[in-house]
Formats: structure tokens, C-alpha cells, sequence
């Protein structure tokens, strides 16, 4: 038993303080980062005492970027230089976005995601994202006066995998260590459940700027067990703005609009949408480029009508992961609220009715998530809190592959609670065939046509055999961010050959590190400094890990020989710690990882016996 | 002084459980004896328990080994609870505990009353999504359930009283047919919706 260290006020040992994190909402409209101080999750404000970072971002020719409030002023003046909602095209080829009309922005069709011209050059949508992150890991790292362990990113639940892996390509971009992606419902649902000691069946639905979620979890006993999700990833408030910008071009007579008035007309769109949650009329008042003022009145009678089948589009959902989840209306005691969009009047009808009870609505819409994430984030950094819960999330669609005839076969059901791992044969079609060509597709669809495209890759070096007599065996692993690695091989007669593909709709490594080179000299150099502080912090928890470990257990496992060689490996890194070159140091890191496999092993062995037949350790003290 | 495992693994922050060991099946893993009779109480409880031993939130800070440990172990226990949790999936995996397989792909001599009564389910399907008729699907939806009950109940007597393992097998062969059925309901009940 460890004694107590007692430190000094100020010089607490190292590896026991508080380790940074935070839980970040990369959101469509807006972003917010939440960390938890003293036992409480709380969003950290900028400098002008606003939590609210406006997701938007302003290319200069100069190569100067703006973000949040500046360059939402800046919207209708610079419209194709200015990001709106960059969200709705993180992971989505142009062909996705075709149907949203009226974007005053350049688009380029690039291979997996699209891409937006702009005075500074081509830019990804995971560039743009991790240009607004940055300014929120700034924010943090300002105000906690640190560097970050790591960052938890809320992912809507609805998002596939190509949507996941660019927004954690845009969290390595901002230079993030990205703890997990969590799902925004369900952060929620830690930030409500944890509060209000809530048991139960819960529903969250969570109406934001760009997206739409539904997520119905059960609650028991610190465990957040999430049944179903549900949604449309290309559904939100954004949605609403269009039909009234819509109205606005029918009322007035308008056609062809250029960028600058496209955008100037969105933007009293969403002013008009936000006037009529407490006004039951609001006038619409702009002067367009040419001089032509256009003037309207919009009655929330009407506002309601054109938005009727917008809210349908959620109900659908809802209704659909209820029976998932196996569930009737009457069994969910609480429908938990989130995201902006919740705010408008004729949702809140709408959820009521379908629900048959009055929806909750005592907790800030635009908060929770990230209030939830920093929860989560500060338990995965390692500073756990005393009351232990846990959470078990689920994917939202299914995970299938391409088989004869383009039709996809499920490998793991929409829903499966992850991590999660299935396993399912093939063989060969003709005689002689030494090459497979996997087609990796996610989506409830029968066709592979109609469902998203994640990942192709070829099995190669198949033992010529007879048709049919090749047994190839595909494993899907999703992790527990909800994201997928596939993995090939084939069985026969001892020969194998395995490969191992993440689904490539974001950013490979290489363009990651690219895009990093890309920038100048002194970025670089803050880079490495990075690099280095995090390797050294890592090093530093697993030598203390190791002592530990080697304390309680090291004689009773080891011989002297082994313990020999692991405190050789420890000696090793220690040597080196202290280095400027993080390499080498990642080198030793590894290397005493490698020594103390066997260790870990039999150390778990030993628990697990003990776990399993229900004793404790002090039983066998 | 009591110390529990997990308070224990805490503290030094090393991952509780060992590397995965498929040698014990699901039964052995949730500590239930192999039959088709279980305890859901005693199951979920015990998924929670071990969840919380070795879910990745809790060594997200840890090496990478222990970390692909934690993943592993992981799914493997969210693999046993769903082969459990479902009737069908459990009698399934029982039988081939026993080395029986129950040929769902490759079997399909099916008795004559129960096809031609499958046949007559899928049809009232058909009809009722034609028909846009909601109570119908209601109605064809709570019989496939009550079947369900009654396979179920049948194959809990198959594979712990009378141990009749083709029997058993032919169940299961049943079960997964109205498996399909309660699927394709579930589709229609999304299309009349949309």
C-alpha cells in the first residue's frame, strides 16, 4: 500500500496533478469548449467573456485567417471567402452537398470530400474545421495556463465514418489529442444524467445548426447505456433558414442572386427564424447590392407551415429508434433537449405530442454537449472522479460489404454496441483467382449504390485453388470513437496474408503531415516543442505505471532476470528523458512497452481470476 | 482493508484483465452454467460489472497495449452479451458448444404447415403495406411476437429437458425464419412512415 505523498503547495509530484483536458462541440453553427475545475464542468469564455465561437472562418489573401465573431461580421461582405456551417461538408463528396442550393461558395469536386476555393488557396473542410479548433485549444490553453492532454470532440451520433475520421483528421490538423469522439446525445445525456441523478429510459433529441440526432438511452446505476440512434446527418437549423430565404426570393420576386446577396438574405433568415421563438410576426428589412430594398413580413403561422415537413424529418427518426430500441412512447420518462434549433416553439409541439409529456428544457441547449464532453474528457485524461460511471455507445449504421450483384451484405448491424468486432467468410469465385477486391460500404440499403462507399482495397497472393475452395475471412473492428478498421486473410492451409485498411474519406497520414509542413517555420518549431512535451508526459505516466505495477506485483510475478530486463528498459527511457530529440524517447517508450507485455499479461490473469470469481484482492491479501 | 479490483487498477493504472482468452466461452465469462434458462437480470449485471473492468474509457491513458487490450476484451464481452441477451443467438450458440450445427444456410427443408404458414404471414405483409394499413401490421407484428414466445419456450424444453439437439437445431432453423419476418415488419413499419 502506497503511503500518502504529502507535497508542498505549489510543487505537487508531477504525475499525480490534474492533467488538462477538455471536452470540445465542433458545432455547424457555433463551437465551445468546456473543461471540468474543481469537480465541475464548466465552458470556458474568450477574452470578451462570450462561450460562443460563431463556426466561422475568413481566408485573406495575405493568408490571414479570421475566426468566430470577425468573420461572421464579414459573411455577407466576403461570401466565398467566408465558411459558413462547415460542418455539413466534412466527409461528404460534392455529389452530397449538390442538393443544398444556393451556397455562395467555390466548390471543388476532389476525390472522398469536397473541397472550397477561396483567396487563399483550395481548402478542405477538415482545414477549415481545424482552424476553429485551434482557436479553442488557444482559448483553453489560456485559460487552464497549460499545455492540453487531450481533447474529447462530440461527433453528431448520426455521423458515418467518413464524417468521424475527417473531424478527428481536423483535431490532429489543430494539433489535438483526441482522447475519444464522443456522440453529442450522449454527452448530453452524461451532462443531465449526472446532474439530475436521472434512472430510467431517456430520450435526447438533439436538433442543431446542421444536424439531427436521436438517441434513446437507458440510465441505471452510473451506467449510460445508449439502445438506438437515429437521425439525418444533413438536417438542422441551417434547413430553416433556407426555406425562409426561400419565401423571402418567392415574396419579393427575386431570381439569380449573386454570393453577397445570397448570404445577406440567409443571414436575416436566421434573425427572422430567432425573432419568431417570442414574436408571432417579424419584418424582414435588406437592401440588396443592386439597390433594390426588400421589405416582408413573415407571421410564425407561416414560418410553421413551410417548416412543417422539416419537422417531420425528425419525428421519423425518433419513431424509427423507439422501435430499435424495442421501446413504446410510454416507457421513456424524460426527453432531454439539446442543440439551438430546440429553441423554436413548433419543435418543442412537436416532440410534446409525439412523446405525450412536456420535453426538457431547463438546461442550456447550446452548452450541454460540451459540458457533457469535458466530463468525459477528464475522466479519460486519468483524473477520475470518485463516483464511477460508465458509458456504452452504439453505431448508428450499418457496416456491410459488397458482395455478387452490388448488393451489400450487413457485417455489423446499425446500433451494434461498440467496440465491436464480426467476422464473416468469402471465397473465390473462379478457379485460379489469386486476388479478392473488397469493397467496404456503410448504410441500411440493399444496394452498395445507394449507400456510402468507405474503403476498396485488394486481397492479393491467394493460393491458386478451385472456385470456391478459398476461404477468405473479413473482420470489421470498430473502436470505441466509432470508427472502423478492416482487416483480410486468408485461411487455408497455414497461408495467409492480411491487410489492414481505414476507410480513406478523410485524410491519410501523409497529407496530415503535408498540410502540417505546410505552415511556416515557427509552427514547425511549435510543433516539435509539442511533440516532445507530449512524449515526455507520456513517458513520464508510463514509468510511473511501471513502478507501480512492479511494486505491488513485480515478486510475486517476476524472477529477477525479467525484472532485470524491465528496469533496464526503464533506465533506459529515463536516460533519455530529459533529451530534446521526442524520437528517441518514443523509441524508449515503445521499447519498454515491448518488456513489459508478459508483465501486464500475467498481472491481468491475476486480477481477472480474481474478478471473475467475484473476490477481492484484499481476500487474498 | 478491503480493496476492490478496480479501485486496485486505479491506482497503479495497469489494465485488470488478461489477453484474450477464447478457451472460455460466454457462459464461463458471465458466469452462467450452459443452459438455455438464464437469469437477464443476472446477465445484464454482470456485463455491467465487467464492462466497467475493461471498457477503453477506462485505460483511454494508458500504453497502447493496453489500450488494444482493453478493445479487445471489450468486444468480446459485448459479443457474449448480445450471443446471450437474444434467445435465438443463445440456442444457437449452445448447439454449437455441443458441436451441433444448425445449417440455417444450407438447410431448408422446413415441415410443410409452418412454410405454408410463413407464407401466409409474408403475404398479410405485402397487403398491409399496399393497403398502408397500420393496424394490420399492429396485428401481424404482435402474432410474429406470440410465435416467437411460443419457438422460444419450445426450445428452452428441446435443449435442457429432453436434450433432443436436432430438434433443437430445427427450432432454431424457425426462429431465424420469423427473425426475418420481425425484420421485414420493422422495414415496412419505416415505409409507411416516410
Amino acid at each position: 500500500m502506497a503511503l500518502l505523498q504529502i507535497s508542498e503547495p505549489g510543487l505537487s509530484a508531477a504525475p499525480h496533478q490534474h492533467r488538462l483536458a477538455v471536452g470540445i462541440d465542433l458545432g455547424t453553427t457555433n463551437s465551445l469548449v468546456a473543461t471540468v475545475r474543481n469537480g465541475i464542468s464548466v465552458v470556458l469564455n474568450d477574452e470578451q467573456g462570450s462561450a460562443l465561437l460563431p463556426s466561422v472562418v475568413r481566408y485573406s489573401e495575405d493568408g490571414n485567417v479570421q475566426v468566430g465573431i470577425t468573420a461572421q461580421a464579414l459573411q455577407s461582405a466576403d461570401p466565398q471567402n467566408t465558411i459558413v456551417s462547415v460542418k455539413r461538408f466534412m466527409g461528404r463528396g460534392l455529389k452530397d452537398v449538390g442538393e443544398v442550393i444556393d451556397l455562395p461558395y467555390r466548390f471543388v469536386d476532389s476525390p472522398g470530400m469536397v473541397q472550397l476555393r477561396t483567396v487563399a488557396g483550395v481548402k478542405s473542410p477538415v482545414e477549415v474545421s481545424a482552424e476553429i479548433l485551434k482557436v479553442l485549444r488557444d482559448r483553453a490553453e489560456r485559460s487552464l495556463g497549460g499545455e492540453l492532454v487531450g481533447a474529447v470532440i462530440t461527433v453528431p451520433a448520426y455521423f458515418d465514418d467518413a464524417q468521424r475520421q475527417a473531424t478527428k483528421d481536423a483535431a490532429k490538423l489543430a494539433g489535438l489529442n483526441v482522447l475519444r469522439l464522443l456522440n453529442e446525445p450522449t454527452a448530453a445525456a452524461i451532462a443531465y444524467g449526472l446532474d439530475n441523478a436521472s434512472e430510467g429510459v431517456y430520450a435526447v433529441y438533439d436538433l442543431g445548426g446542421g444536424t439531427f440526432d436521436i438517441s434513446i438511452l437507458r440510465l441505471s446505476k452510473g451506467v449510460f447505456e445508449v439502445l438506438a440512434t437515429n437521425g439525418d446527418s444533413a438536417l438542422g437549423g441551417d434547413d430553416f433558414d433556407q426555406r425562409i430565404y426561400c419565401w423571402i426570393l418567392e415574396k419579393a420576386g427575386l431570381s439569380q442572386l449573386d454570393a453577397k446577396d445570397t448570404r445577406l438574405l440567409l443571414t436575416h433568415s436566421r434573425a427572422a427564424k430567432e425573432q419568431l421563438t417570442d414574436h408571432i410576426q417579424t419584418q424582414i428589412t435588406a437592401v440588396l447590392s443592386n439597390g433594390e430594398l426588400v421589405d416582408v413580413t413573415l407571421t410564425r403561422d407561416d414560418f410553421y407551415a413551410m417548416t412543417q415537413n422539416l419537422l417531420t424529418r425528425t419525428l421519423q427518426p425518433t419513431r424509427r429508434a423507439l422501435r430499435d430500441a424495442k421501446l413504446s412512447v410510454e416507457e421513456v420518462k424524460g426527453v432531454v433537449m439539446v442543440g439551438g434549433s430546440t429553441r423554436m416553439p413548433q419543435v418543442q409541439r412537436a416532440v410534446a405530442e409525439l412523446f405525450n409529456q412536456t420535453p426538457l428544457t431547463n438546461l442550456d441547449p447550446d452548452k450541454v454537449v460540451a459540458l457533457g464532453a469535458a466530463i468525459q474528457a477528464n475522466v479519460l485524461a486519468g483524473n477520475r472522479s470518485a463516483d464511477d460511471w460508465l458509458l456504452l455507445d452504439v453505431i448508428p449504421l450499418s457496416l456491410g460489404i459488397e458482395t455478387m450483384g452490388g448488393l451489400s451484405e450487413k457485417i455489423i448491424p446499425r446500433n451494434s454496441t461498440i467496440p465491436s468486432a464480426r467476422a464473416q467468410e468469402f471465397t473465390t469465385f473462379k478457379d485460379g483467382q489469386t486476388a479478392m477486391s473488397i469493397h467496404v460500404v456503410q448504410g441500411e440499403r440493399e444496394l452498395v449504390t445507394d449507400c456510402r462507399s468507405l474503403a476498396k482495397f485488394e486481397l492479393r497472393g491467394i493460393p491458386a485453388m478451385v472456385a470456391g475452395s478459398a476461404r477468405i475471412r473479413v473482420t470489421y473492428q470498430v473502436d470505441a470513437d466509432g470508427l472502423l478498421s478492416v482487416t483480410a486473410r486468408e485461411m487455408n492451409s497455414g497461408v495467409e496474408s492480411a491487410v489492414t485498411v481505414k476507410p480513406s474519406y478523410g485524410l491519410s497520414e501523409g497529407e496530415i503531415t503535408r498540410m502540417l509542413q505546410d505552415g511556416n517555420q515557427h509552427a514547425r518549431d511549435d510543433m516539435q516543442a509539442r511533440a516532445l512535451r507530449e512524449q515526455q508526459t507520456e513517458a513520464a505516466q508510463l514509468l510511473e505505471a511501471v513502478d507501480n505495477a512492479l511494486r505491488l506485483d513485480g515478486d510475486a510475478i517476476l524472477d529477477a532476470q525479467a525484472k532485470a530486463r524491465i528496469q533496464g528498459s526503464m533506465e533506459a527511457l529515463r536516460s533519455v528523458l530529459s533529451g530534446s530529440d521526442h524520437l528517441v524517447i518514443k523509441r524508449a517508450v515503445e521499447a519498454l512497452n515491448q518488456t513489459t507485455v508478459i508483465f501486464a499479461q500475467a498481472r491481468m490473469d491475476r486480477s481477472v481470476s480474481t474478478a471473475l470469481k467475484g473476490h477481492n484482492l484484499s481476500e487474498l491479501e | 482493508m478491503r480493496v476492490d479490483v478496480e479501485r486496485a487498477s486505479r491506482s497503479d493504472g495497469f489494465f485488470p484483465m488478461k489477453s484474450l482468452d477464447f478457451q472460455q466461452d460466454f457462459f464461463q465469462l458471465f458466469e452462467l452454467s450452459p443452459c438455455f434458462a438464464i437469469d437477464n437480470a443476472a446477465l445484464d449485471q454482470r456485463y455491467r460489472d465487467l464492462q466497467s473492468q475493461v471498457h477503453p474509457d477506462k485505460f483511454s491513458h494508458l500504453s497502447e497495449s493496453e489500450q488494444r487490450l482493453s478493445m479487445q476484451w471489450s468486444t468480446r464481452i459485448n459479443e457474449g452479451y448480445q450471443t446471450l441477451r437474444s434467445p435465438l443467438a443463445r440456442g444457437r450458440y449452445l448447439l454449437s458448444l455441443q458441436g451441433v450445427d444448425t445449417q440455417e444456410e444450407t438447410n431448408t427443408a422446413m415441415p410443410l404447415d409452418f412454410l405454408m404458414q410463413q407464407m401466409e404471414r409474408r403475404e398479410a405483409l405485402q397487403d398491409a403495406l399496399e393497403a398502408k394499413d397500420i393496424d394490420a401490421l399492429d396485428r401481424l407484428s404482435d402474432t410474429t411476437r406470440q410465435d416467437t414466445r411460443d419457438l422460444v419456450r419450445q426450445l428452452g424444453v428441446q435443449l435442457d429437458d429432453t436434450q433432443d439437439h436436432l430438434a433443437a437445431a430445427g427450432t432454431v432453423r424457425k426462429l431465424r425464419f420469423l427473425e426475418k419476418l420481425a425484420e421485414e415488419i420493422s422495414s415496412a413499419y419505416d415505409e409507411l412512415d416516410s
